[in-house]
């Protein structure tokens, strides 16, 4: 199959970017985005152009690290899918496809379709963590878990911290990424000593980041790669009250 | 290829005595450093994958001065996140007759007794700290409905000791080491450097005191100097261009140690994981792992005719085989990975393949669907199903699976003392890669482990006795300086080449000659032929590249062509390595050495040691570390 | 050639990393009500109240159903309300008081956020598909201020009878009355926009309530077709009224 790719190229933070149309002809369908990607940038580079930058390494779906926005859609549209294991088989022959980056003020563009993600970890080190210093744990049997609130934990735990939730949702906001954090740790036993304080730093770290507010529209979670649900964001809002309400 | 053999390593540094206490007494014996003086100490860590990112994280805790890099643009990225079937661990939470010294038995048979025993043992008593670790961290295993942990047994082992968290085991492990590391990045204690890539180790006066790196993003050469230097940079898997690594997963920075005078251990040991999901075509950029769990519900077959193409589902039992539980009836369908890899190469070589190319082979969960119900099928293996439907388009509920083994892990690295000190002093290994624990086959959910007993319990220990022993002084400026140009003139070289093919091109090229000639069965002749076309590519390379793009920007085709560079180099010393290695064992097959069933036949008498190999200008030059086994016996491996 | 940057020294004893960067301290949050979340829970909070006031307003006006006396001295009885405890129109002016005080804050707030969202995103997308009910962020806030134009005419139409035939002399249920005549088919129209919107930003904002205070966790699908019911209820009782007086009710 041919497919016309409209990709952004930003050659830096500094530049303001531009649109700019490709040809890729000869398309497997049984290609992924990213492999079709690699076989346009063969060309370019051959060429003596410049090969489109995109993240990605684990190409598995698990990593994060790959992330854009194709045809409007984070990742995509096919659901709960990354972008790395998005396969051409999904487009139709002859199609348009639109790539651009991430778009959000706290993931500024480092090139092309390269964002800065770090906006995340300064989240995590806010007080996505448990405070156990490795040797002083106790044994593993002895604070037994609901099977149930284990189970959703891990569902929480799940995100790959993409930014996907950020560039699909129109507030810029990183709700669900903090919220399927904070789900995690405060729906286990091993996080409660921590969690109110967790719930305000993350939050407040959150907005200092420069990320928007959440308004429910639910954009995020349509194109999270895990499904991190809603309600994560209800727990979040409610231990955020809490926290302020001390 | 011409190599020289030198003296042989006679010293681990492992104490003696009741192998049991060796791990207490060298904890007892190890210098401590003064809490005060800890905060005058500067760490590099290199790599945050379970490895490196629990070690960074408890040297911080510790109270040390650490830098931790990783080429990823966050520490939660390394491809240890990538792990999917769990963590072997000797707590015996089911009463199943494991232990401490079984889990040390099975690792060390496993490994085809290539191992050292010492390590293993202090893996397999460590490996019940990481649990109790990984849990209070909150990391979210599988629990039952008490509320107590599941466990589920995996390839090699008859007792069920694998945690696991779903299909992401290692996600969640290495999501609870890098929330402790990005703990200490907000206490001060741990700098961190996302996108940074180490491109040369300085030595000055004999010891590791740090690293020259390139900011990927600015394209800035940087120095970082240390008093002690960790490397935990993961496997080489991607020197075959096909691997379930991810794309980044390189071999520069042990390379530039081992340039530097760090041994590299056993380089041809690796492994091939039987259960991935097969090429389908010549673009395919890596291949994907299919966990071995599946290995505990699915069967394996092929048709018993070759050349039978009809569909699966047209096959009738009587026309099916199940080779594994044919040929291996004690561990049928769980058989380590290099014997379920090979008996999979096997088949397809008979004519009895499946799929594209005839390289596949069926892994059914029909009976196991029959059996537990669809829904029992879907909760515990749900991820791993809809990957591969995602993958092949195919769905596994309805249609078997087809799997082909993939090169997955490489169980060779840097060669390390009992206290996971290189050669060089001062450069300490962990992880994937160093070479120590797994001998010359690794255990399904036995690399977790001893990533992340290296991190948190090993390391931290034994690098506070180097590190008590010092101060070692100043570091000479031109030893950095000269360092630096190496890097730069490096550069400059794949930049200014200017010719007419990518270094994806020359990657593919060379993987395709790994996976032909020194891939899951060697012979010398293949060996040779694989000396002969590796330099010629080389050479070619360095003639004919073309790296567009600028050295002060990011620039992913010039970082991809300094790791094709170094995996030349390396893929010359692993053919030379299998090449000396005339035994099979574990994951080196050489096809001379078999006996009548076909399986792997070990020449103890001459090979029962470890091959580290120097790096001199005259050439690579051989020192075997001589394997005693004191505790299990020596005896050709069976699984039948 | 690159630039070289040389971090940390060649000695042993190497400078702390910097120490007091740990970015965990916020630039600036200004307090609860500077969060976005603090944000989030003044609109709800406001629209609670709000949707509050709604209710009885709507049950108010299906007073004129049970004839003009009895809406008249529903009207008079909000004046006379807690006397002779307070005197004449305390209560609802204290009410009223409350009343303006949510609606300056929930669109405050909803300002301030939506000024907030667009720092967010500087560089707009060129290509951009909702995967989600892509309709809720215009309709909250372009709806929001079609609410609030329409609140406008609508106290100058009923309340203070300046656009109303009637005059503000009058009795309430007449101004209703007159208001809703079918020559003046348009001002039904308005209302009618109006409400709609009103219900498309309840639908929305009642469930979204809830989830920013925290108490849809388990419960968002019943929340949400339950914030559905009420709107529509709220939509119907209003709209009932005007449409009953233009078809003739009342003459
Ligand atoms: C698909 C897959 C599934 C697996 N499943 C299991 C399993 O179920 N159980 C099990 O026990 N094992 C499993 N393994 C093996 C196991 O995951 C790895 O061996 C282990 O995680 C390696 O950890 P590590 O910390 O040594 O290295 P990695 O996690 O690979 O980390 C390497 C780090 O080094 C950094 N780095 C590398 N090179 C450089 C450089 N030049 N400069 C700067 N930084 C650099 C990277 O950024 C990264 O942070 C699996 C492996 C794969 C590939
Ligand atoms: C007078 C009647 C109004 C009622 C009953 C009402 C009610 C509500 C409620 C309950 C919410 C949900 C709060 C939350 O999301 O947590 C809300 C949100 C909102 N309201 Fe109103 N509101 C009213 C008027 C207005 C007006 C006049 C504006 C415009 C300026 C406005 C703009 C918004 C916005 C922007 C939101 C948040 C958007 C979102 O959640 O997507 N509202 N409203
Ligand atoms: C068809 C629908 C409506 C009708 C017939 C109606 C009717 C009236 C009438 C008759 C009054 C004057 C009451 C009095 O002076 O005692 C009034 C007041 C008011 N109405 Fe409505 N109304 C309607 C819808 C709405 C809606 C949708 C809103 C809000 C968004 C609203 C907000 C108000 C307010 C704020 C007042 C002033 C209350 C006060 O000053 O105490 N109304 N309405
Ligand atoms: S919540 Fe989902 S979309 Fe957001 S970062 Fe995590 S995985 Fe990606
Ligand atoms: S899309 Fe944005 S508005 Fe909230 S529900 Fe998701 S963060
Ligand atoms: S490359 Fe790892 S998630 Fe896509």
């Amino acid at each position: 199959m041919n497919l016309t790719l409209k990709a952004w190229r930003q050659s830096g933070p500094k530049d303001s970017g531009r649109m700019v149309t490709y040809q890729a002809k000869d398309v497997s369908p049984d290609m992924s985005f990213l492999e079709m990607l690699d076989v346009v940038n063969e060309q370019l580079i051959l060429a003596g152009d410049d090969p489109i930058a995109f993240d990605h390494d684990c190409r598995e779906g698990i990593c994060g690290m790959c992330g854009m926005v194709i045809n409007g859609v984070a990742h995509g549209e096919q659901r709960a899918t990354t972008t790395c294991q998005l396969h051409m088989r999904h487009f139709e022959d002859g199609a348009t496809v639109t790539i651009e980056p991430w778009r959000a003020a706290p993931f500024p563009v480092v090139k092309d379709l390269v964002v800065d993600r770090s906006a995340f970890d300064r989240i995590i080190q806010a007080g996505g963590f448990v405070s156990v210093p490795a040797g002083s744990a106790p044994d593993a049997h002895s604070l037994p878990v609901r099977k149930e609130d284990a189970d959703d934990a891990f569902d929480a735990a799940t995100c790959i911290g993409c930014g996907a939730c950020v560039a699909a949702c129109p507030n810029g906001s990183a709700s669900l990424f903090t919220a399927a954090k904070i789900t995690h740790l405060s729906l286990l036993p091993q996080g409660q000593p921590e969690r109110i304080a967790r719930a305000k730093s993350m939050v407040d770290q959150m907005d200092a980041e420069g990320f928007g507010g959440c308004t429910n529209t639910g954009e995020c979670t349509a194109v999270c790669p895990k499904g991190i649900p809603l309600d994560t964001i209800a727990r979040m809002n409610s231990d955020y009250l809490k926290a302020n309400a001390k | 290829m011409k190599y020289t053999e030198g003296a042989e390593i006679r010293d681990t540094k492992a104490p003696d005595g009741p192998i049991e206490e060796r791990w207490e007494k060298r904890k007892f014996s190890a210098k401590l450093v003064n809490p005060a003086n800890k905060r005058k100490l500067q760490v590099i860590v290199v790599g945050t994958g379970l490895a490196g990112g629990s070690a960074a994280a408890t040297l911080g805790e510790l109270g040390y001065n650490v830098k931790s890099f990783c080429y990823q643009d966050s520490p939660r990225r390394a491809h240890s996140i990538a792990a999917q079937g769990g963590i072997n661990a000797a707590k015996n939470y089911r009463g199943d007759g494991d232990s401490i010294y079984r889990l040390f038995y099975d690792t060390v048979k496993g490994g085809d007794f290539r191992a050292r025993e010492s390590n293993v043992y202090r893996l397999a008593q460590v490996s019940v700290n990481i649990i109790d670790q990984a849990v209070a961290q909150g990391v979210p295993f599988a629990r039952e409905y008490g509320g107590l942990l599941d466990t589920r047994s995996f390839g090699g082992a008859q007792v069920s000791r694998t945690f696991y968290a779903r299909g992401q085991t290692g996600q969640q492990l290495l999501l609870g080491a890098y929330q402790a590391l990005e703990r200490q990045v907000a206490a001060g204690t741990v700098e961190m450097f996302t996108r940074h890539e180490m491109l040369e180790l300085i030595v000055s006066d004999g010891r590791a005191r740090g690293i020259i790196v390139r900011d990927m993003v600015t394209g800035e050469i940087e120095r970082h100097m240390a008093d002690a230097v960790v490397l935990a940079t993961g496997g080489y898997g991607n020197v075959f261009y096909l691997s379930t690594n991810a794309k980044g997963c390189n071999t520069t920075a042990i390379w530039r140690a081992h340039e530097q005078g760090a041994y590299f251990a056993n380089p041809c040991y690796t492994q091939i994981h039987p259960t991935c999901i097969p090429v389908s075509g010549e673009y395919q950029s890596k291949l994907t792992l299919m966990s071995e769990s599946l290995r505990n519900d699915g069967r394996v077959w092929v048709p018993v005719a070759a050349g039978d193409t009809r569909a699966p589902g047209d096959i009738p039992e009587a026309e099916r085989d199940y080779y594994l539980e044919r040929i291996y009836p004690a561990f049928g369908n769980l058989v380590p990975r290099d014997i379920a890899s090979r008996a999979a190469k096997n088949v397809c070589d008979e004519g009895r393949g499946v799929g594209p190319g005839g390289l596949g082979v069926y892994l059914d969960f029909r009976d196991a669907i029959n059996r537990l119900g669809r829904d029992a099928v879907e909760k515990k293996y749900g991820n791993l199903f809809e990957m591969y439907e995602r993958i092949t388009g195919e769905d596994p509920y309805t249609q078997p699976m087809r799997i082909y083994p993939a090169v997955h892990y490489t169980m060779g690295g840097l060669w390390v003392d009992y206290d996971l000190q290189s050669t060089i002093p001062g450069l300490f290994v962990i992880g994937e890669a160093n070479f120590s624990d797994h001998g010359a086959n690794r255990l399904g959910a036995s690399a977790l482990m001893q990533g992340l007993a290296d991190g948190y319990f090993v390391l931290p220990t034994t690098i506070g006795d180097y590190l008590a022993n010092g101060p070692y002084g100043e570091v000479d400026e031109e030893v950095v300086a000269e360092a630096e140009i190496k890097v730069r003139t490096k550069i400059d070289k794949l930049l200014s080449v200017n010719g007419t093919r990518t270094p994806d091109s020359f990657h593919r090229e060379l993987g395709r000659i790994m996976w032909e000639y020194c891939g899951m069965e060697r012979t010398e002749e293949s060996l040779r032929k694989a000396l002969e076309l590796i330099p010629s590519l080389r050479e070619e390379f360095w003639r004919d590249v073309k790296v567009s793009g600028t050295a002060e920007e990011l620039n992913q085709v010039l970082e991809k062509a300094g790791r094709v560079a170094d995996f030349f180099d390396l893929a010359e010393l692993m053919c030379l390595d299998a090449l000396v290695r005339t035994e099979s064992c574990g994951g080196h097959f050489r096809a001379e050495s078999q006996d009548a069933d076909g399986e792997a036949l070990r020449d103890d008498e001459h090979f029962a040691h470890v091959s580290a190999w120097e790096h001199t200008p005259e050439g690579p030059v051989l020192h075997k570390e001589p394997l005693e086994y004191e505790y299990v016996k020596m005896s050709q491996r069976s699984y039948k | 050639m690159t630039a070289t940057i040389e971090r940390g020294s060649a000695t042993a004893p190497v400078t702390s990393p910097a120490k007091a960067s740990p970015p965990s301290t916020p630039k600036k949050t200004g307090g609860f009500l500077g969060s976005s979340n603090g944000k989030k829970v003044v609109m709800a909070v406001t629209g609670a109240i709000m949707v509050g006031f709604l209710a009885l307003h709507m049950l108010g006006n299906l007073k004129i159903f049970l004839g003009n006396d009895s809406f008249n001295e529903y009207a008079h009885a909000l004046r006379t309300l807690g006397e002779p405890l307070v005197p004449y129109r305390t209560v609802l002016t204290v009410l009223e008081a409350i009343l303006l005080i949510s609606v300056v804050l929930h669109m405050w707030a909803a300002i301030s956020l939506a000024r907030r969202a667009g720092r967010a995103r500087p560089v707009k997308y060129v290509a951009k598909k909702s995967q989600a009910q892509g309709y809720t962020t215009h309709i909250m806030r372009w709806g929001g201020v079609t609410i609030a134009l329409y609140l406008v005419w609508h106290l100058l139409d009923l309340t203070f009878g300046v656009v109303n035939p009637k005059g503000f002399d009058s009795s309430p249920a007449d101004r209703m009355i007159a208001g809703f005549q079918p020559e003046r088919w348009w001002v039904t129209l308005i209302y009618v926009i109006a409400l709609v919107m009103v219900g498309l930003h309840l639908r929305h904002g009642l469930w979204s309530g809830f989830q920013t205070l925290g108490w849809a966790k388990d419960r968002r699908r019943t929340l949400k077709l339950a914030a559905g019911a009420v709107s529509a209820v709220i939509v119907l009782g209003f709209l009932a009224p005007p449409i009953a007086i233009m078809i003739g009710f009342g003459k």
